[in-house]
């Protein structure tokens, strides 16, 4: 067993951004005051996350118990490798996102930003909570606290559409939050216990089929609206109509991640691998995954306005990794936690891209984008990586990840979803390559005489992450390990134990 | 079946006033009427409880110089009087609350025609 | 005061206060109100002593006059009275200080009256809660009914006329309650009520009892609102004054719920009841069809009051099937959800008293544009009571369900748990609305034509805005917490014979 060591570093991890919350509303007469909360805040999470890292690639586990919320049940944060890869995932990438919302929301002169910084580190808040959760009523509650915190993102902009959007994310949001609620307190009832762990605790207690189905079907209904998988989806490309950086944050990375994360932890941790096979719930996931991949990316042809394409792209990506955890594979599982940090960094820069260019040229549909790659060449040089990237074409990150998750589908003798990967990257050339095509060999409208690249302060972040891609495309194991912390967990939850982290770095 | 009503006939009745008093208020439009099917419906009950007291042979608990004051059976169960004491007092000033309101409403609307006041009202 | 005469305090305080009011007032018109005040702050005083004695020493009892039980009444707190008494009085406090305003706006003239009265209805439910014995629960029964009928009077022009509704559907509950206790008494022999439930046992599968316990708990059902006996709620709650509402909505279905608690779970042997009787199976199902209908009826309501009454409904729903569970589970969320209710409901109330004292309506489509600027604090108070309506965590709303749901799966009665999830849906649909007009600009102009200005709102004042802020954040804190209530408070009141 892996030694468990108390620290209020994760408690202080969550509360960072929660904290800078009334900070940002006390100062929303001074903007530059209030930034500088967000950005303090930001900078806050992403250092205390980071502090953690060492010690869980050395093997140790960190856990604070808040306080019992029920009884038998504590309110606590527990920092494994899973939960730490999320956490660091969401809070460096909170940071860049920082910056580019400060460029965005003066250069588009949006009203209300005091709320929209507020509502961001209460998500942010949340997100870290979900990531960093020890039992299963700990991720429920900070799920719901992320629901609640992303409604005055999405109709931000106030407008009929937008009241619509939200209102339809809420309906989803909040039934999902109750199925949840529900199996939640079904497993308590039948396990008495709502804790993590590797290869899941299930095992034993679930005696017939109908039951574990309808069970796992509660799960994956409550996690799978976030997850966007189908036919549950539909809130995320209502949505686009949110800010951009609201689309990218918190729509490419920290909300539907946190359902993707929800996945993983209910097949992984909840369930398990060898309770999921012996029932047959991972074929149904599988199914629904892979359906849902080549839909995705079908409909994402179809559609004309940049950020509706890159919401079904995301959906298309999601379940990637949905269907990486289902194939029951190491390699599978490695690909799919990989693919959750290289489809977060390949996406987050196309989202950025596609608010600079509405910020910049106030273009939103892709047939008026003719010929922009001449005017904004950093930006559409930055969407260039992220396309290659998500199409899977080395070296960008995600190649590293879609050859480990083909690897995984191969090594489980499931040929089909090799099929499906294939297929679908060659989806994914079909609806982005246009793109590229029209940016920088089609020549420009009269309309784009006189205007340069955007603002710096969202040029240099899409930069950031797009050179990040690349990095983590050559060197996947740079910076934070991300390598190794994604074979670590593989591996645990394979062995179905809560194994030391075997092979990491010194 | 003779035995059951011979034995309860008292109770029979009192819980068809009851729901004569129910059926009353329910369906009854006047208003008055209603506060009358209400009052059935509490002397119903006063009764039921006063009913149960009874015993065969039995006199009311005042002292009664020509029987033994020792066997408690040739006296009635004095407890139910006590509390009914307290009941009709409560059913008294209920009766009192429900007139003081209908001479509000009438004051008001001039009617005790529930169709007619739910008109007014609109 | 000795500890031991705190059950009899604390009915007693508030009808010494209620005699004195009318004398206070000769004096000055302002004292009836601090008097009203001062009295409930006491008995909240002494309820806290009583819990706190409760939990950690024991019981209290106090024969009445010195007679001993079965034949003296007795007051007795124990854990469940304890735990009662002091959310009981406690939302009243808050609700008189806030009421001192509120009164003075829309029932002026008649201060004395209202406070007065106000003691007597906090005598009766008090009483209810802390009494040992069961005739006198209906003598405090109807005390504090005929307090509320003439609370209820004083409001807008239709009034009168749902109070007399109010009056007669209550005194046929109380009617039903008391036919109900000639069987039970009957078929025993007493009324004291830890004498009849052990001496129930015993006769306890005859029909005279069923039938009387059936009687007892339709009668309670009535004073409590249980659907399809609600008819009264929704008028009374709606034309009555805010302050009257705020005082009776928030504990007077709560005192019944406690007394559909002793009679379901300590009169009667409960696991008796749930595997014999169809009662609890019948009281759970009327509580998920309340849960439904209350919520689908506040759905269509315009108006803040009348919505919230109709939410009232669907609440005591939920009370019903934890009771309706028959199991410690359901219990504890029953009980939670009457502390948990009580407290979101009062706030609720007082925010659209609040509204009512500064914009003169609280009708949803007629709300001024920006009160998020001019109302700040209201319309969070709002927003924190509505999240935790819902069910949202970490507020207190949260946990009682869960509870509830724990003990429906518990049981494997998947309709309640579907039900329960319905309803939580619904409960969204209404309350997100109020705070979509609340916090977002509409779109199209507001049907009726005249809208208040903005220039004269301003924030309620601090009399009652002290209130509403104490409530919303005792949600927060109540949800944290709630382990620890359970633990502590609820844990030891579960009667043995349930059984964990």
């Amino acid at each position: 067993m892996p030694v468990t060591h108390e620290s209020v570093i994760p408690l202080l991890a969550v509360l960072a951004p929660l904290a800078a919350i009334p900070l940002i509303l006390l100062s929303s007469r001074r903007p530059n005051l209030r930034e500088f909360w967000t950005l303090a805040a930001a900078f806050t999470a992403c250092g205390l996350v980071l502090s953690l890292l060492p010690g869980v690639l050395a093997g140790r586990t960190v856990a604070y118990d808040i306080l019992t919320i029920s009884p038998g049940i504590a309110l606590s944060l527990r920092v494994d490798p899973t939960g730490l890869f999320f956490a660091i995932i969401c809070s460096s990438l909170w940071i860049l996102t920082s910056f580019y919302s400060i460029g965005y929301v003066r250069g588009a002169g949006e009203k209300k930003q005091t709320r929209y910084f507020a509502s961001f580190a209460l998500c942010i808040g949340a997100t870290l909570g979900i990531a960093l959760s020890a039992n299963l009523l700990s991720f429920v509650i900070f799920y719901e606290m992320l629901s609640l915190g992303t409604y005055p993102l999405v109709i931000h902009k106030e407008t009929r559409e937008s009241y619509r959007s939200g209102r339809m994310y809420l309906t989803y949001a909040l039934s999902a939050g109750l199925l949840l609620i529900v199996a939640t307190a079904w497993t308590w009832t039948l396990a008495h216990n709502l804790d993590f762990r590797p290869g899941g605790f299930l095992g034993g207690v679930l005696a017939d089929e109908g039951a574990a189905r309808a069970l796992f079907l509660l799960f994956i209904a409550g996690v799978g609206v976030k997850a966007g998988l189908m036919p549950l989806h539909s809130w995320l490309p209502a949505a686009m109509v949110a800010p951009t950086p609201v689309s990218a944050l918190l729509h490419a990375v920290a909300v539907v991640k946190s359902g993707v994360f929800g996945v993983i932890r209910v097949a992984g941790f909840v369930f398990g691998p060898a309770t999921m096979q012996a029932f047959g719930l991972d074929t149904i996931l599988a199914a629904v995954a892979a359906v849902t991949i080549i839909l995705a990316s079908v409909i994402a042809l179809r559609q004309d306005n940049l950020k509706k394409r890159l919401a079904f792209s995301t959906i298309g990506h999601l379940s990637y990794i949905v269907l990486g955890v289902a194939l029951l594979s190491p390699e599978g599982f490695m690909g799919g936690l990989l693919h959750l940090a290289n489809h977060a960094t390949t996406k987050i820069a196309l989202f950025f891209c596609a608010g600079a260019i509405y910020v910049n040229l106030h273009k939103t549909e892709i047939s008026e984008l003719d010929g922009i790659g001449k005017v904004m060449p950093w930006t559409m040089a930055a969407f260039t990586v992220g396309v290659l990237g998500l199409s899977g074409v080395p070296p960008i990150n995600a190649f590293v990840s879609k050859f480990y998750l083909c690897k995984g589908a191969v090594s489980s003798g499931q040929l089909v979803f090799l099929a499906v990967f294939l297929a679908s990257g060659l989806l994914n050339m079909a609806y982005f390559f246009p793109i590229l095509h029209r940016a920088f060999f089609r020549p420009g409208g009269a309309g784009l005489h006189g205007h340069g690249e955007a603002s710096p302060l969202m040029v240099v972040p899409i930069v950031i992450v797009a050179v990040l891609s690349l990095v983590l495309g050559l060197y996947p194991n740079a910076l934070v390990h991300f390598f190794d912390l994604a074979r670590g967990i593989s591996q645990s939850v394979m062995a179905g134990a809560a194994a030391p982290l075997a092979g990491l770095a010194p | 079946m003779l035995e059951i009503i011979k034995g309860y006939y008292a109770y029979f009745f009192l819980v068809a006033v009851f729901c004569i008093g129910l059926f009353g208020m329910m369906v009854k439009r006047n208003l008055m009427k209603k506060v009358m099917g209400m009052s059935m419906v509490q002397s119903a009950v006063i009764l039921f409880w006063i009913v149960s007291a009874f015993k065969e042979g039995a006199t009311v608990t005042v002292l009664d110089p020509t029987r033994e004051v020792e066997n408690a059976d040739l006296y009635l169960n004095p407890l139910p009087h006590t509390l009914m004491l307290t009941a009709i007092v409560v059913a008294v000033v209920t009766l009192g609350v429900s007139f003081a309101l209908l001479i509000v409403i009438y004051r008001r609307y001039r009617t005790l025609e529930e169709p007619l006041l739910l008109e007014k009202m609109q | 005061m000795m500890t031991s005469h705190i059950p009899l305090l604390i009915p007693a305080s508030f009808l010494l206060a209620a005699l004195l009011i009318p004398l206070a007032a000769l004096l000055w018109r302002r004292l009836s109100w601090l008097l009203a005040v001062a009295t409930t702050g006491l008995c909240f005083f002494y309820a806290v002593k009583g819990l706190v004695h409760v939990t950690t020493v024991g019981r209290l009892h106090y024969h009445l006059a010195g007679w001993q039980p079965p034949f003296g009444i007795e007051f007795v707190l124990d854990p469940l009275s304890a735990f009662f008494s002091v959310f009981v009085t406690g939302v009243a406090l808050l609700a008189l200080i806030h009421a001192g305003r509120v009164v003075a706006h829309e029932v002026s003239g008649v201060d004395m009256g209202f406070y007065s009265l106000a003691m007597l209805l906090l005598a009766g439910l008090s009483g209810m809660v802390v009494t040992g014995d069961l005739f006198n629960l209906y003598v405090f029964l109807e005390i504090s009914a005929l307090a509320s009928y003439a609370l209820i009077a004083r409001g807008d022009p239709r009034a009168p006329l749902s109070a007399f509704r109010y009056l007669t559907l209550g005194t046929t509950g109380a009617a039903f309650y008391l036919l109900g206790l000639a069987f039970v008494y009957m078929s025993v022999g007493s009324l004291n009520l830890a004498d009849v439930s052990q001496l129930l046992p015993d006769v306890g599968d005859t029909r005279p009892v069923l039938l009387g316990l059936s009687l007892m708990v339709l009668g309670i059902g009535l004073k409590m609102a249980l659907f399809p006996l609600h008819a009264w709620l929704a008028d009374a709650y709606t034309h009555a004054s805010s302050a009257a509402t705020a005082l009776i909505a928030p504990i007077g279905t709560k005192v019944a719920a406690y007394v559909l608690l002793r009679l379901m779970f300590f009169l009667v042997d409960p696991q008796y009841l749930r595997d014999q009787t169809p009662l609890p199976a019948i009281v759970g199902c009327l509580g998920a069809a309340g849960m439904l209908w209350g919520s689908i009826m506040a759905m269509c309501q315009k108006e803040l009051k009348r919505m919230l009454a109709y939410s009232s409904v669907a609440q005591v729903g939920y009370i019903a099937l934890g009771i309706g569970l028959a199991s410690p589970l359901g219990f504890i969320g029953a009980t939670l959800h009457a502390l948990n209710h009580a407290c979101m409901k009062a706030c609720l109330f007082l925010v659209t008293g609040n509204f009512r004292v500064r914009l003169g309506h609280s009708t949803l489509p007629r709300l001024v544009d920006d009160l998020r600027r001019t109302m700040p604090w209201s319309a969070a108070a709002f927003t924190a009571a509505a999240i935790s309506m819902v069910g949202l965590p970490p507020l207190a709303g949260f946990f009682s369900k869960w509870y509830l749901v724990l003990g429906s799966i518990q049981q494997s009665n998947w309709v309640f748990v579907a039900v329960l999830v319905a309803s939580s849906l619904l409960n969204a649909v209404y309350f997100f609305r109020v705070l979509e007009r609340l916090y977002l600009t509409p779109l199209a102009p507001p049907g009726d034509t005249d809208v208040a200005t903005a220039a004269a709102t301003r924030e309620a004042p601090a009399s009652m805005l002290a209130p509403t802020l104490v409530l919303a954040c005792a949600l927060l804190v109540l949800g944290i917490f709630n382990a620890w209530i359970v633990s502590t408070f609820i844990n030891p009141m579960i009667p043995s014979r349930l059984g964990w």
